[in-house]
Protein backbone atom coordinates (compact mmCIF):
# COMPACT_ATOMS: atom_id res chain seq x y z
CA UNK A 1 0.00 0.00 0.00
CA UNK A 2 2.34 2.31 -1.26
CA UNK A 3 0.39 5.87 -2.60
CA UNK A 4 -2.29 7.60 -1.42
CA UNK A 5 -4.83 6.46 -4.11
CA UNK A 6 -4.63 3.28 -3.23
CA UNK A 7 -4.74 4.61 0.44
CA UNK A 8 -7.90 6.28 -0.63
CA UNK A 9 -9.57 3.98 -3.10
CA UNK A 10 -12.74 2.39 -1.90
CA UNK A 11 -11.98 -0.59 -4.12
CA UNK A 12 -8.96 -1.73 -2.00
CA UNK A 13 -11.19 -0.39 1.51
CA UNK A 14 -14.05 -2.77 0.10
CA UNK A 15 -11.26 -5.64 -0.39
CA UNK A 16 -10.36 -4.85 3.56
CA UNK A 17 -13.94 -4.87 4.52
CA UNK A 18 -15.33 -8.19 2.42
CA UNK A 19 -12.29 -9.72 4.35
CA UNK A 20 -13.54 -8.94 7.66
CA UNK A 21 -17.18 -9.53 6.27
CA UNK A 22 -15.59 -13.37 5.45
CA UNK A 23 -13.73 -14.08 9.03
CA UNK A 24 -16.59 -12.48 10.62
CA UNK A 25 -18.93 -14.96 12.77
CA UNK A 26 -20.05 -12.97 15.93
CA UNK A 27 -19.97 -9.20 16.65
CA UNK A 28 -17.41 -7.17 18.30
CA UNK A 29 -16.53 -4.00 19.94
CA UNK A 30 -13.61 -2.39 19.28
CA UNK A 31 -12.26 0.97 20.61
CA UNK A 32 -9.56 3.28 18.96
CA UNK A 33 -7.94 5.00 21.21
CA UNK A 34 -7.31 8.42 19.42
CA UNK A 35 -8.76 11.37 18.92
CA UNK A 36 -7.21 11.91 15.49
CA UNK A 37 -8.29 8.38 14.98
CA UNK A 38 -12.03 8.95 15.83
CA UNK A 39 -11.90 11.90 13.96
CA UNK A 40 -10.81 9.48 10.66
CA UNK A 41 -13.59 7.21 11.19
CA UNK A 42 -15.97 9.88 11.47
CA UNK A 43 -15.06 11.87 7.90
CA UNK A 44 -14.39 8.76 6.08
CA UNK A 45 -17.99 6.73 7.67
CA UNK A 46 -15.52 4.06 8.01
CA UNK A 47 -17.77 3.00 11.21
CA UNK A 48 -20.63 2.54 8.18
CA UNK A 49 -18.52 0.80 5.85
CA UNK A 50 -17.61 -1.96 8.68
CA UNK A 51 -19.77 -4.83 8.56
CA UNK A 52 -22.76 -5.14 10.98
CA UNK A 53 -21.76 -6.35 14.06
CA UNK A 54 -18.11 -4.41 14.18
CA UNK A 55 -18.76 -1.96 16.24
CA UNK A 56 -16.28 1.17 16.84
CA UNK A 57 -15.92 2.73 20.11
CA UNK A 58 -14.40 5.72 20.86
CA UNK A 59 -11.57 6.49 23.81
CA UNK A 60 -10.26 8.68 25.86
CA UNK A 61 -7.36 9.86 23.63
CA UNK A 62 -8.08 13.65 23.00
CA UNK A 63 -5.87 14.94 25.64
CA UNK A 64 -7.58 18.61 25.29
CA UNK A 65 -11.31 16.68 26.33
CA UNK A 66 -9.60 14.59 29.72
CA UNK A 67 -7.94 17.36 31.01
CA UNK A 68 -9.78 18.66 34.15
CA UNK A 69 -11.97 21.92 34.20
CA UNK A 70 -9.80 22.97 37.31
CA UNK A 71 -6.87 22.98 35.17
CA UNK A 72 -8.53 24.86 32.33
CA UNK A 73 -9.36 27.51 35.35
CA UNK A 74 -6.19 27.36 36.62
CA UNK A 75 -4.77 28.22 33.53
CA UNK A 76 -6.89 30.90 32.43
CA UNK A 77 -6.42 32.81 35.94
CA UNK A 78 -2.51 32.52 35.10
CA UNK A 79 -3.34 34.02 31.49
CA UNK A 80 -5.23 36.88 33.21
CA UNK A 81 -2.09 38.21 35.15
CA UNK A 82 -0.62 40.77 33.59
CA UNK A 83 3.15 40.10 33.94
CA UNK A 84 2.54 36.64 31.91
CA UNK A 85 3.03 35.78 28.40
CA UNK A 86 0.61 32.83 28.17
CA UNK A 87 1.51 30.08 25.74
CA UNK A 88 -0.50 27.43 24.20
CA UNK A 89 -1.22 25.80 20.95
CA UNK A 90 -4.28 26.74 18.92
CA UNK A 91 -6.45 24.32 19.63
CA UNK A 92 -6.67 25.50 23.54
CA UNK A 93 -8.21 29.07 22.88
CA UNK A 94 -11.72 28.01 22.51
CA UNK A 95 -11.94 25.91 25.10
CA UNK A 96 -13.95 27.13 27.79
CA UNK A 97 -13.09 27.12 31.52
CA UNK A 98 -15.78 27.69 34.05
CA UNK A 99 -15.82 31.12 32.76
CA UNK A 100 -14.64 32.01 28.90
CA UNK A 101 -11.82 30.79 27.48
CA UNK A 102 -8.41 32.09 26.41
CA UNK A 103 -9.92 34.04 23.00
CA UNK A 104 -11.83 35.94 25.48
CA UNK A 105 -9.00 36.56 28.28
CA UNK A 106 -6.98 37.98 25.25
CA UNK A 107 -9.61 39.98 23.72
CA UNK A 108 -9.87 41.90 27.27
CA UNK A 109 -5.82 42.25 27.23
CA UNK A 110 -4.74 39.31 28.48
CA UNK A 111 -1.00 38.55 26.54
CA UNK A 112 -2.18 35.04 25.10
CA UNK A 113 -0.04 34.19 22.26
CA UNK A 114 -0.24 30.95 19.79
CA UNK A 115 3.00 28.56 19.58
CA UNK A 116 3.82 26.03 16.92
CA UNK A 117 6.49 24.46 19.15
CA UNK A 118 7.02 24.72 22.70
CA UNK A 119 10.89 26.06 21.63
CA UNK A 120 8.89 29.39 20.55
CA UNK A 121 8.06 30.03 24.00
CA UNK A 122 12.39 29.80 25.23
CA UNK A 123 12.58 32.53 22.01
CA UNK A 124 9.64 34.45 23.68
CA UNK A 125 11.10 34.13 27.53
CA UNK A 126 14.93 35.12 25.95
CA UNK A 127 12.77 38.40 24.89
CA UNK A 128 10.69 39.16 27.35
CA UNK A 129 13.10 39.15 30.57
CA UNK A 130 11.01 41.09 32.88
CA UNK A 131 7.19 38.77 32.08
CA UNK A 132 7.05 35.35 33.42
CA UNK A 133 6.14 33.11 30.04
CA UNK A 134 3.75 30.11 30.68
CA UNK A 135 3.78 27.37 28.26
CA UNK A 136 0.12 25.27 28.88
CA UNK A 137 1.68 21.59 28.31
CA UNK A 138 -1.46 19.39 27.49
CA UNK A 139 -1.34 16.31 26.10
CA UNK A 140 -0.24 12.13 25.81
CA UNK A 141 3.36 11.02 25.43
CA UNK A 142 3.59 12.37 22.18
CA UNK A 143 4.00 15.87 22.90
CA UNK A 144 6.24 14.84 26.40
CA UNK A 145 8.98 15.08 24.67
CA UNK A 146 8.69 18.45 22.95
CA UNK A 147 7.36 19.76 26.26
CA UNK A 148 10.48 18.24 28.27
CA UNK A 149 13.02 19.56 25.68
CA UNK A 150 11.52 23.13 26.29
CA UNK A 151 11.51 22.85 30.50
CA UNK A 152 15.38 21.06 30.12
CA UNK A 153 16.69 24.01 27.90
CA UNK A 154 15.20 26.46 30.12
CA UNK A 155 17.54 24.93 32.89
CA UNK A 156 20.29 24.78 31.38
CA UNK A 157 19.93 28.12 29.72
CA UNK A 158 19.03 29.43 33.03
CA UNK A 159 16.08 31.01 31.88
CA UNK A 160 14.21 31.34 35.05
CA UNK A 161 11.30 33.41 33.60
CA UNK A 162 10.09 29.98 31.66
CA UNK A 163 7.45 28.17 32.64
CA UNK A 164 4.93 25.04 31.85
CA UNK A 165 1.87 24.27 33.48
CA UNK A 166 1.50 19.89 33.08
CA UNK A 167 -1.24 18.44 32.11
CA UNK A 168 -0.24 15.01 30.49
CA UNK A 169 -1.50 11.73 30.49
CA UNK A 170 -0.64 8.04 29.45
CA UNK A 171 -2.76 6.29 27.52
CA UNK A 172 -1.58 2.55 29.04
CA UNK A 173 -3.47 3.21 32.22
CA UNK A 174 -6.47 4.15 30.71
CA UNK A 175 -7.00 1.38 28.58
CA UNK A 176 -6.71 -1.14 32.04
CA UNK A 177 -8.97 1.42 33.40
CA UNK A 178 -11.95 1.57 30.89
CA UNK A 179 -10.84 -2.26 30.91
CA UNK A 180 -11.77 -2.85 34.28
CA UNK A 181 -15.00 -1.20 34.74
CA UNK A 182 -17.95 -3.67 34.84
CA UNK A 183 -19.50 -1.71 32.15
CA UNK A 184 -16.68 -2.38 29.64
CA UNK A 185 -17.95 -3.28 26.46
CA UNK A 186 -14.37 -3.33 24.76
CA UNK A 187 -13.18 -6.39 23.40
CA UNK A 188 -10.31 -5.07 21.63
CA UNK A 189 -8.40 -2.17 20.50
CA UNK A 190 -6.78 -0.08 17.57
CA UNK A 191 -3.75 1.22 19.75
CA UNK A 192 -2.32 5.36 19.34
CA UNK A 193 0.00 5.44 16.65
CA UNK A 194 1.89 8.12 17.56
CA UNK A 195 2.33 7.95 21.08
CA UNK A 196 3.62 4.55 20.38
CA UNK A 197 5.58 6.19 17.75
CA UNK A 198 7.76 7.83 20.66
CA UNK A 199 6.88 4.97 23.37
CA UNK A 200 7.25 1.84 21.74
CA UNK A 201 4.59 -0.33 22.56
CA UNK A 202 6.05 -3.16 25.31
CA UNK A 203 3.91 -1.72 27.81
CA UNK A 204 0.80 -2.92 26.05
CA UNK A 205 1.82 -6.28 26.30
CA UNK A 206 0.74 -6.89 30.03
CA UNK A 207 -2.55 -5.45 29.67
CA UNK A 208 -3.47 -7.71 26.49
CA UNK A 209 -2.33 -10.17 28.34
CA UNK A 210 -3.86 -9.71 31.69
CA UNK A 211 -7.21 -8.30 30.25
CA UNK A 212 -7.22 -10.72 27.06
CA UNK A 213 -7.70 -8.29 24.53
CA UNK A 214 -5.86 -7.92 21.16
CA UNK A 215 -4.16 -4.60 20.64
CA UNK A 216 -3.25 -3.29 17.20
CA UNK A 217 -1.13 -0.23 16.74
CA UNK A 218 -2.81 1.60 14.33
CA UNK A 219 -2.56 4.78 12.29
CA UNK A 220 -4.69 7.67 11.08
CA UNK A 221 -5.18 7.15 7.07
CA UNK A 222 -8.78 5.20 6.21
CA UNK A 223 -6.88 2.50 5.51
CA UNK A 224 -4.73 2.00 8.65
CA UNK A 225 -7.90 2.15 10.13
CA UNK A 226 -9.38 -0.63 8.28
CA UNK A 227 -6.21 -2.78 8.12
CA UNK A 228 -6.04 -2.67 11.90
CA UNK A 229 -9.70 -3.31 12.47
CA UNK A 230 -9.06 -6.71 10.49
CA UNK A 231 -5.97 -7.51 12.38
CA UNK A 232 -7.94 -6.96 15.59
CA UNK A 233 -11.09 -9.51 14.17
CA UNK A 234 -8.64 -12.08 12.99
CA UNK A 235 -7.10 -12.11 16.72
CA UNK A 236 -10.98 -11.83 17.99
CA UNK A 237 -11.77 -14.77 15.93
CA UNK A 238 -9.30 -16.70 16.23
CA UNK A 239 -8.87 -16.70 20.00
CA UNK A 240 -5.64 -14.61 19.99
CA UNK A 241 -4.99 -11.56 22.49
CA UNK A 242 -1.66 -9.91 21.65
CA UNK A 243 -0.04 -6.65 20.45
CA UNK A 244 0.36 -6.45 17.07
CA UNK A 245 1.77 -3.21 14.82
CA UNK A 246 0.02 -1.84 12.00
CA UNK A 247 1.53 1.30 11.66
CA UNK A 248 5.19 -0.53 10.89
CA UNK A 249 6.14 2.04 8.70
CA UNK A 250 6.78 4.61 11.82
CA UNK A 251 6.94 2.95 14.54
CA UNK A 252 8.48 -0.04 16.46
CA UNK A 253 8.50 -1.76 19.84
CA UNK A 254 10.39 -0.02 21.68
CA UNK A 255 10.10 3.41 20.35
CA UNK A 256 12.18 6.27 20.41
CA UNK A 257 14.88 5.85 22.73
CA UNK A 258 16.63 9.76 22.91
CA UNK A 259 12.90 11.22 23.32
CA UNK A 260 11.99 8.35 26.55
CA UNK A 261 15.74 9.33 27.67
CA UNK A 262 14.63 13.07 27.85
CA UNK A 263 11.30 12.76 29.04
CA UNK A 264 11.78 10.96 31.79
CA UNK A 265 14.71 13.05 32.64
CA UNK A 266 12.43 15.84 33.24
CA UNK A 267 9.11 14.35 34.11
CA UNK A 268 8.12 11.35 36.50
CA UNK A 269 4.94 9.57 36.75
CA UNK A 270 2.00 10.74 38.88
CA UNK A 271 -1.22 10.22 39.37
CA UNK A 272 -3.84 12.22 37.38
CA UNK A 273 -7.31 13.07 37.72
CA UNK A 274 -9.07 12.37 34.19
CA UNK A 275 -11.98 14.77 33.19
CA UNK A 276 -15.15 12.89 32.89
CA UNK A 277 -13.32 9.80 34.36
CA UNK A 278 -12.09 10.51 37.54
CA UNK A 279 -8.74 9.96 39.18
CA UNK A 280 -6.07 7.56 37.53
CA UNK A 281 -3.27 6.26 39.66
CA UNK A 282 -0.12 6.47 38.09
CA UNK A 283 -1.54 7.73 34.77
CA UNK A 284 0.40 10.73 34.28
CA UNK A 285 3.07 13.03 34.46
CA UNK A 286 4.01 15.80 36.44
CA UNK A 287 7.94 18.02 36.19
CA UNK A 288 10.78 16.24 38.80
CA UNK A 289 12.00 18.20 41.58
CA UNK A 290 15.09 19.73 40.37
CA UNK A 291 12.55 21.78 37.61
CA UNK A 292 10.34 23.30 40.19
CA UNK A 293 11.72 26.42 38.97
CA UNK A 294 9.73 25.64 36.12
CA UNK A 295 6.46 24.28 37.16
CA UNK A 296 3.84 26.81 36.70
CA UNK A 297 1.32 24.83 39.30
CA UNK A 298 3.97 25.90 42.08
CA UNK A 299 5.05 29.15 40.84
CA UNK A 300 1.58 30.37 40.79
CA UNK A 301 -0.73 30.70 43.76
CA UNK A 302 -3.98 30.37 42.30
CA UNK A 303 -6.57 30.33 44.61
CA UNK A 304 -9.73 27.69 44.25
CA UNK A 305 -11.79 28.21 41.51
CA UNK A 306 -15.66 26.86 41.91
CA UNK A 307 -16.01 24.82 38.78
CA UNK A 308 -19.11 24.19 37.25
CA UNK A 309 -19.72 21.18 34.57
CA UNK A 310 -22.87 21.38 32.67
CA UNK A 311 -25.16 18.14 34.32
CA UNK A 312 -26.54 17.30 30.78
CA UNK A 313 -23.32 16.50 29.45
CA UNK A 314 -22.61 12.60 29.20
CA UNK A 315 -18.89 13.30 28.23
CA UNK A 316 -17.31 10.81 30.85
CA UNK A 317 -19.41 8.32 29.11
CA UNK A 318 -18.13 9.19 25.52
CA UNK A 319 -14.35 8.53 26.87
CA UNK A 320 -14.71 5.31 27.90
CA UNK A 321 -16.91 4.09 24.99
CA UNK A 322 -20.18 2.95 26.76
CA UNK A 323 -22.18 5.87 25.06
CA UNK A 324 -21.71 8.18 21.67
CA UNK A 325 -22.55 11.75 21.07
CA UNK A 326 -25.99 11.32 19.59
CA UNK A 327 -27.19 9.10 22.94
CA UNK A 328 -26.94 12.87 24.56
CA UNK A 329 -29.71 14.76 24.79
CA UNK A 330 -27.99 18.43 24.22
CA UNK A 331 -25.96 17.14 21.11
CA UNK A 332 -26.09 19.37 18.00
CA UNK A 333 -28.95 21.10 20.19
CA UNK A 334 -27.32 23.10 23.16
CA UNK A 335 -24.32 22.23 22.47
CA UNK A 336 -22.44 22.54 19.84
CA UNK A 337 -18.48 23.43 18.83
CA UNK A 338 -19.43 27.23 19.27
CA UNK A 339 -21.25 26.59 22.13
CA UNK A 340 -19.56 23.38 23.96
CA UNK A 341 -21.12 22.13 27.05
CA UNK A 342 -18.07 19.67 27.84
CA UNK A 343 -15.34 17.77 26.91
CA UNK A 344 -15.85 15.91 23.91
CA UNK A 345 -17.35 19.02 22.28
CA UNK A 346 -14.96 21.33 22.79
CA UNK A 347 -11.94 19.62 21.35
CA UNK A 348 -11.50 19.41 17.45
CA UNK A 349 -10.34 15.73 18.29
CA UNK A 350 -13.33 14.29 20.67
CA UNK A 351 -15.97 12.26 19.51
CA UNK A 352 -18.90 15.24 19.87
CA UNK A 353 -16.98 18.14 17.65
CA UNK A 354 -15.89 14.78 15.19
CA UNK A 355 -19.53 14.07 14.86
CA UNK A 356 -21.06 17.35 14.19
CA UNK A 357 -18.25 18.02 11.92
CA UNK A 358 -19.27 15.18 9.69
CA UNK A 359 -23.09 16.15 10.04
CA UNK A 360 -23.98 13.15 12.25
CA UNK A 361 -26.52 15.70 14.37
CA UNK A 362 -28.21 15.98 10.98
CA UNK A 363 -28.94 11.95 10.79
CA UNK A 364 -31.71 10.28 12.37
CA UNK A 365 -30.01 7.86 15.31
CA UNK A 366 -27.19 5.19 13.68
CA UNK A 367 -29.03 4.10 10.14
CA UNK A 368 -25.89 2.68 8.94
CA UNK A 369 -27.39 2.71 5.45
CA UNK A 370 -28.45 5.98 4.84
CA UNK A 371 -25.02 6.85 5.93
CA UNK A 372 -23.46 9.88 3.91
CA UNK A 373 -21.49 8.98 1.16
CA UNK A 374 -17.91 8.59 2.12
CA UNK A 375 -15.27 10.43 0.97
CA UNK A 376 -13.71 7.77 -0.10
CA UNK A 377 -13.51 7.09 -3.77
CA UNK A 378 -14.40 4.15 -5.83
CA UNK A 379 -17.27 1.44 -5.06
CA UNK A 380 -17.12 2.76 -1.36
CA UNK B 1 -3.14 16.52 19.60
CA UNK B 2 -1.80 13.71 18.08
CA UNK B 3 -1.23 14.96 14.34
CA UNK B 4 2.06 14.52 13.31
CA UNK B 5 2.50 15.31 9.46
CA UNK B 6 5.61 14.08 7.48
CA UNK B 7 8.05 16.57 5.66
CA UNK B 8 11.12 16.42 4.06
CA UNK B 9 14.27 17.84 5.51
CA UNK B 10 16.36 20.40 2.98
CA UNK B 11 18.30 22.62 5.17
CA UNK B 12 19.64 21.34 8.76
CA UNK B 13 21.30 23.84 11.26
CA UNK B 14 22.34 24.35 14.98
CA UNK B 15 20.51 26.36 17.02
CA UNK B 16 21.21 27.59 20.41
CA UNK B 17 22.93 23.77 20.83
CA UNK B 18 20.05 22.29 19.31
CA UNK B 19 19.78 19.97 16.29
CA UNK B 20 17.07 21.74 13.64
CA UNK B 21 16.44 21.00 10.55
CA UNK B 22 14.06 23.67 7.80
CA UNK B 23 11.61 21.26 6.55
CA UNK B 24 9.44 21.35 3.36
CA UNK B 25 5.81 19.67 3.41
CA UNK B 26 4.60 20.80 0.61
CA UNK B 27 4.48 24.61 -0.07
CA UNK B 28 5.26 25.44 3.35
CA UNK B 29 8.43 25.20 5.10
CA UNK B 30 8.32 25.01 8.89
CA UNK B 31 11.68 24.54 11.14
CA UNK B 32 11.50 21.18 13.29
CA UNK B 33 13.86 19.97 16.09
CA UNK B 34 15.83 17.11 15.04
CA UNK B 35 17.10 16.00 18.84
CA UNK B 36 15.07 13.10 18.44
CA UNK B 37 15.99 11.53 15.19
CA UNK B 38 20.31 12.27 14.87
CA UNK B 39 20.84 10.02 11.77
CA UNK B 40 18.32 12.29 9.65
CA UNK B 41 20.34 13.51 6.92
CA UNK B 42 18.71 15.77 4.14
CA UNK B 43 16.63 14.45 1.67
CA UNK B 44 15.07 12.22 4.77
CA UNK B 45 11.58 12.54 5.63
CA UNK B 46 10.49 13.09 8.99
CA UNK B 47 7.32 12.80 10.93
CA UNK B 48 6.91 16.74 13.13
CA UNK B 49 4.36 16.96 15.64
CA UNK B 50 4.56 20.11 17.15
CA UNK B 51 8.02 21.59 15.81
CA UNK B 52 9.89 18.20 16.54
CA UNK B 53 10.36 15.00 14.29
CA UNK B 54 9.43 12.47 16.27
CA UNK B 55 10.16 9.36 13.97
CA UNK B 56 11.67 9.28 9.93
CA UNK B 57 9.41 7.84 7.15
CA UNK B 58 10.17 6.53 3.64
CA UNK B 59 9.23 8.98 0.92
CA UNK B 60 6.18 6.92 -0.62
CA UNK B 61 4.54 7.07 3.15
CA UNK B 62 5.35 10.59 3.18
CA UNK B 63 3.71 12.09 -0.22
CA UNK B 64 0.80 9.95 0.39
CA UNK B 65 0.19 11.20 3.97
CA UNK B 66 0.63 14.59 2.97
CA UNK B 67 -1.80 14.60 0.24
CA UNK B 68 -4.30 12.83 2.24
CA UNK B 69 -3.53 15.52 5.09
CA UNK B 70 -4.06 18.54 2.86
CA UNK B 71 -7.74 17.01 1.96
CA UNK B 72 -8.75 16.96 5.24
CA UNK B 73 -7.69 20.52 5.95
CA UNK B 74 -5.59 19.48 8.82
CA UNK B 75 -2.61 21.83 7.47
CA UNK B 76 -4.21 24.82 9.16
CA UNK B 77 -1.95 23.62 12.10
CA UNK B 78 1.24 24.43 10.01
CA UNK B 79 -0.18 28.14 9.76
CA UNK B 80 -0.04 28.62 13.11
CA UNK B 81 2.91 31.81 13.49
CA UNK B 82 6.02 31.98 13.38
CA UNK B 83 7.50 33.14 16.19
CA UNK B 84 11.29 34.21 16.18
CA UNK B 85 13.74 36.25 18.23
CA UNK B 86 12.87 39.22 15.97
CA UNK B 87 9.17 39.57 16.78
CA UNK B 88 8.84 37.64 20.00
CA UNK B 89 10.09 40.69 22.42
CA UNK B 90 6.99 43.69 22.98
CA UNK B 91 3.37 43.27 22.08
CA UNK B 92 1.16 40.43 21.04
CA UNK B 93 1.55 39.69 17.73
Amino acid sequence: MKYLDEYRDGRLASKIVDEIRRIQTRPWVIMEVCGGQTHSIVKHGIDYLLPEGIELVHGPGCPVCVTPLEMIDKAHAIAKRTDVIFCSFGDMLRVPGSEGDLFTIRSQGGDVRIVYSPLDCLKIARANPEKKVVFFAIGFETTAPANAMLVWRAKQEGLKNASILVSHVMVPPSIASILQSPLNRVQGFLGPGHVCAIMGYREYEPISARFKVPIVITGFEPLDILQGTLMTVRQLESGRAEVENEYSRILNRDGNKPAQKLVFSVFEIADRKWRGVGSIPKSGYKLRWEYREHDAEKLFDVKEIDTREPDICISGQILKGIKKPHDCPAFGKQCDPQHPLGATMVSAEGACAAYYAYGRHLQKGQDRNSAAASSLGGAA
Amino acid sequence: MCLAIPGKVVESFEQRGLRMAKVQFGGIAREACLEYVPETQIGDYVLVHVGFAISRVDEDEARRTYELLESMDQLTELSAPVVSEANAAGGKP
